[in-house]
């Protein structure tokens, strides 16, 4: 009997990426044991194909559009974008995770595994249709990050940063939890598309939301704002992210933030759309909060890998302006935000994790002093990437500010202008930062002890691959910008 | 001959392109590096020339236009020249060899990356002075940023970095306001492309709310207030000008000054007429404070540099002035003195760093009587001073004086203060060219300073006959300019202005045999009935 003939299993192609990303990070597990310890290596490898075979499927899945498993999933060009950017992130990692692991003298191979396991989760995150599905697709993600986090195991920063991020971790995914409870106890349903029609008819006639709904949306928004690193929610970030592994951190910068404000945008936008009163001065007010603490923060850090986890929570600040102008522009300016970001946020800790040497011992400004005259080609790139999260035009974190900031003065409402003035005068500040990183590189004479190390091949693939889709989606964002405006409309079926 | 319809994309980019060339050779091959750069500038210099006689002086609308699509529909890649645009091309394309080959000796230390930033501020400003689409001219202004940015930062002197930093963030905090305006522009406009934007406000499809109007003007001329920069707002300036290094402050000084300008002609007034009209008076009031304060403030300077820095405040400040007095011939003259401005100043400039380069000080205390030792060098920079401080016949007597007497025509107080800056630029620059070449060599080291060398003399020469020709030809500049500027003040000039009569003073000058076209057109409205 043909397996693929009826029921469920026939959903399994629009599964695919994460199939593929499943089978591999088994693979790795199983082939673990048989893999001698100078030879673990090859396990990257493996998992490196793996998620290039993965990043191949979401084409074959992009065929199928639809929706899987009684609707638990949506296969949509939404969904299909975040693949994209979460595996881009992935594949990048995994090449600047081996000589990593090597230095550190921790190559393993669950260490790939468990970056596959997390890249399925987010998978996940981003086609749920339907709230517990996503918490799963959720939990997956988080565990496999919380051992990420604690993977250099002999040090007490990195075990440190896990148990943070595990505690905190827990009990924000609790307050998804808790939140998706209170929405169905209102609704009677968990499908994320379903929760619109329901509140229709339970809104009073003066035109209130039930509070319980309200109440379940503000605890969701706890749990999700929690893993985008939204203010209030940001303090244990900095924390976890100078602790985890390098590599680690270029991971949770980037992929758990597409994938988890891809779910926002379906919760937010799809769910609770006519609800957009209460939560619209939410995300605003977040928003500048946000923005502010990041980048105030950011001004006065000496470790590069703080200043870098402080201007991730700015950046996320900006996201939020774009998600506060409710509508596709709005999407759309997400989505190609998180693309730029990606690219330039992986690109920046890689170099960080190349610098950083054994032990990760060269974290701090001073460290980089003198950099351009010792290895003029890290230094620019380096260079490349902050200018690229300060804003410059002609790299992608400038048209990622740009298309937010179109999309929300595109709707004529004041708080909005403020906002995207808000946002404007924070990337003056933000300006100050990453300006001064460069200073440190190009203006400042080089270090007496300073040992350069060769950029490894895979490393140098990386960074190749980040500072071309930099640029790429600054100077030619047409095509990128197209597939984003598609995919937001695929948000709304007509 | 014929350059093709892309000749606008190659003077654009030909910059960008011998970057490339240059990344290709070692960093350590010096000779070559500076060869290539300087071939690669004259040869810009050059193309840049053919645009003279493909330009159209009657026509008033931009020209050589290139239009292709580029993100949505809404971004294009749009360049186009006009008369505004054309001399200040020119005056890019001029000076930044002339830049290159300043610092073809006084700069040993990453030669290649000096060059290559030299090269992309050319064409970033270029791309500023060329596009017409409101995202492109955008990027450009923001490109010119960050070359700059190392170069004050890499190659300047003692307090380099804070010059630098002071000098970014600045010019960002303003255009980056801008930038949101120009968003909300196109919120409403549903385009960036200029002339567009221009003719949906001409056909009353597009308008703006009185108090709109004037945040967005506050918006775009904060960004380019900074950039002039028009007191209060210049304390960035003398700092970059002094720590940079000689090639930096001549294109500081000669052009990047001049985007500030120009973004103000381009966009603030025939954007926003009514809010330019309304804010005139004070503008007007901080460009006039500017001109007397910057000239005040030089004499005292006890520092060459800093001394040819605050007179750029003082100098701008003439050329606000001349484009809010809303006439033919003040804007005019205000073009022209941007033009002489930058020749000029650039010209001081370069002075000043040859001195720098043979005692590696700016004091004016260290030099004395240098007239003795090295008589050649010392009388270009009489010269250049003297264009300077806008003695007739030379080229920054014609820009001033086109500026007061368009000015004089609508508001005779303006003119008349500002007419005192040209008497203080005379102070302060005959006074500072006294301590530095006349009297006795006071300092033992001077007496052996060696005179211009050949290279040195080259650059000096240029730019005395460039001077020279400024000052002796200018109705083949102002000529150009004419149509451009009368559409200007055409787009300017609210429905509410035209309904009134134009009623001018009859003024004494008329009566002076009017040598300047510019000043022909003036006495022919002054006799019209």
């Amino acid at each position: 009997m043909n397996p693929f003939a009826g029921g469920q299993l026939m959903n399994l192609h629009r599964l695919a990426p994460e199939v593929v990303l499943c089978v591999f990070g088994v693979l790795v597990m199983i082939a673990d044991p048989f893999v001698a310890v100078p030879r673990k290596r090859v396990l990257g490898w493996v998992a490196l194909v793996g998620a290039l075979l993965s990043l191949a499927s979401v084409h074959i899945a992009n065929h199928f559009p639809g929706s899987a498993y009684s609707d638990l999933i949506r296969v949509d060009s939404f969904s299909m974008f975040v693949h994209v950017v979460v595996l881009v992130a992935v594949v990048l990692v995994i090449l600047g995770s081996f000589d990593y692991l090597d230095q550190e003298n921790i190559q393993r191979g669950e260490y790939y595994a468990l970056v596959l396991f997390a890249a399925a989760g987010m998978g996940i995150l981003a086609g749920a249709n339907e709230l517990v599905t996503a918490f799963v697709g959720l939990e997956i993600s988080s565990i496999a990050s919380y051992v990420l986090v604690g993977f250099r195991r002999r040090s007490p920063a990195s075990n440190e940063a896990s148990l943070k991020y595990f505690l905190l971790g827990s009990f924000a995914t609790a307050f998804f939890l808790y939140g998706i409870a209170m929405v169905y106890g209102v609704t009677g349903t968990t499908r994320i598309d379903a929760v619109q029609p329901a509140l229709e008819q339970l809104v009073t006639t003066d035109g209130r939301m039930p509070g319980l709904a309200i109440l379940g949306l503000g605890l969701i928004f706890v749990g999700l704002g929690f893993k985008v690193v939204v203010s209030p929610f940001q303090v244990y970030a900095p924390d976890v992210y100078e602790g985890a592994p390098t590599p680690v951190t270029a991971l949770l910068a980037s992929a758990p933030k597409a994938a988890t404000f891809a779910l926002m945008i379906r919760i937010f936008y799809v769910s609770f759309r006519s609800a957009q009163g209460y939560w619209f001065w939410v995300i605003c007010v977040c928003a500048v909060l946000t923005m502010c603490i990041g980048n105030f923060a950011a001004l006065v850090q000496t470790n590069v890998k703080r200043m870098l986890a402080y201007s991730s929570i700015a950046h996320a600040g900006y996201i939020l302006v774009a998600f506060a102008a409710s509508t596709d522009l709005g999407v759309a300016a997400v989505l190609f935000y998180l693309a730029a970001y990606v690219f330039m946020k992986v690109g920046a800790f890689l170099i960080v994790t190349h610098l950083g040497q054994q032990d990760e011992k060269r974290l701090s400004i001073q460290d980089y002093s003198g950099l351009a005259s010792k290895q003029p080609v890290v230094a620019a790139c380096f260079s490349l990437f902050l200018l690229s999260l300060l804003g410059l035009p002609a790299t992608g974190g400038f048209l990622g500010k740009f298309f937010a900031f179109q999309a929300a003065l595109g709707v004529s409402r004041r708080a909005l202008a403020l906002l995207v003035v808000i946002a404007a005068i924070n990337s003056v500040i933000g300006a100050y930062y990453y300006l001064r990183v460069i200073i440190t590189m190009y203006f400042q004479a080089p270090h007496r002890d300073y040992a350069s190390a060769p950029i490894a091949p895979a490393v140098g693939i990386a960074l190749l691959i980040a500072a071309v889709g930099t640029l790429y989606l600054g100077i030619l964002p047409a095509r990128v910008w197209d597939l984003a405006q598609a995919a937001a409309q695929s948000l709304f079926p007509h | 001959m014929r350059t093709g319809p892309y000749l606008l994309t190659v003077i654009t980019f030909l910059p960008l392109l011998s970057v490339a060339a240059l990344l290709m050779l070692r960093s350590d091959d010096h000779a070559w590096i500076r060869r290539i750069a300087l071939c690669a500038s004259l040869a810009e210099f050059a193309l840049s020339l053919f645009l003279l006689p493909r330009f159209d002086s009657t026509n008033a609308g931009y020209q050589l236009t290139e239009f292709h699509g580029w993100i949505g529909d809404a971004i294009h890649y749009h360049l186009g020249v006009d008369g505004i645009s054309l001399f200040l091309v020119l005056l890019t394309t001029f000076l930044t060899p002339i830049s290159i080959l300043c610092s073809w000796e006084s700069i040993r230390e990453n030669v290649k990356g000096f060059f290559i930033s030299l090269l992309v501020i050319e064409t970033a400003m270029i791309g500023v002075f060329l596009s017409l689409d409101l995202f492109l001219f955008f990027v450009f202004w923001e490109l010119t940023l960050i070359p700059m940015y190392f170069m004050i930062g890499m190659w300047g002197h003692e307090r380099r970095i804070y010059a630098a930093v002071k000098f970014i963030l600045y010019t960002m905090f303003g255009s980056i306001l801008m930038l949101v305006a120009i968003l909300w522009l196109y919120g409403k406009a549903g385009t960036f492309d200029l002339p567009d934007i221009l003719s949906l406000m001409q056909s009353g499809q597009l308008s703006f709310p009185p108090r709109t109007e004037l945040l967005l003007f506050g918006a775009f001329f904060l960004a380019f207030a900074i950039k002039v920069p028009l007191f209060p707002l210049h304390t960035w300036l003398p700092d970059a000008h002094t720590e940079a290094p000689t090639a930096g402050s001549v294109i500081l000084a000669g052009v990047m000054l001049k985007l500030g300008t120009y973004g103000i002609l381009r966009f603030c007034l025939p954007l926003f007429p009514e809010a330019a009209h309304r804010m005139a008076q004070p503008i007007a009031v901080l460009a006039i404070i500017g001109i007397v304060y910057g000239a005040l403030v030089a004499t005292v300077q006890t520092d060459l540099k800093r001394l040819v820095a605050y007179t750029s405040v003082s100098h701008l400040g003439f050329v606000v002035l001349g484009i809010f007095a809303f006439n033919t011939v003040s804007i005019q003259g205000a073009i022209y003195q941007m033009l002489n401005h930058g020749v000029s100043t650039g010209a001081l400039f370069l002075g000043v760093g040859m001195l720098y380069d043979r005692r590696h000080t700016h004091e004016i205390k260290q030099f004395g009587g240098l007239a003795t030792p090295m008589p050649v060098l010392m009388s270009f920079f009489l010269f250049i001073a003297l264009s300077s401080l806008a003695l007739p016949p030379l080229n920054g007597f014609i820009g001033e004086f086109l500026i007061l007497i368009g000015t004089f025509q609508s508001h005779h107080a303006w003119a008349s203060w500002a007419a005192s800056g040209a008497v203080l630029s005379a102070i302060y620059l005959l006074w500072a060219y006294q301590r530095v070449a006349l009297g006795e060599v006071t300092v033992e080291k001077n007496k052996s300073l060696p005179d211009a060398s050949k290279r040195e003399r080259i650059i000096l020469v240029t730019m005395a006959v460039a001077i020279l020709f400024m000052g002796i030809a200018s109705p083949l500049f102002t000529r150009r300019m004419e149509a451009s500027v009368n559409n200007v003040i055409e787009q300017t000039s609210t429905p509410r202005d035209a309904s009134r009569p134009v009623s001018l003073p009859r003024a004494p000058y008329a009566v002076v045999p009017p040598a300047h076209p510019a000043l022909a057109a003036l006495a022919e409205r002054q006799v019209r009935p």
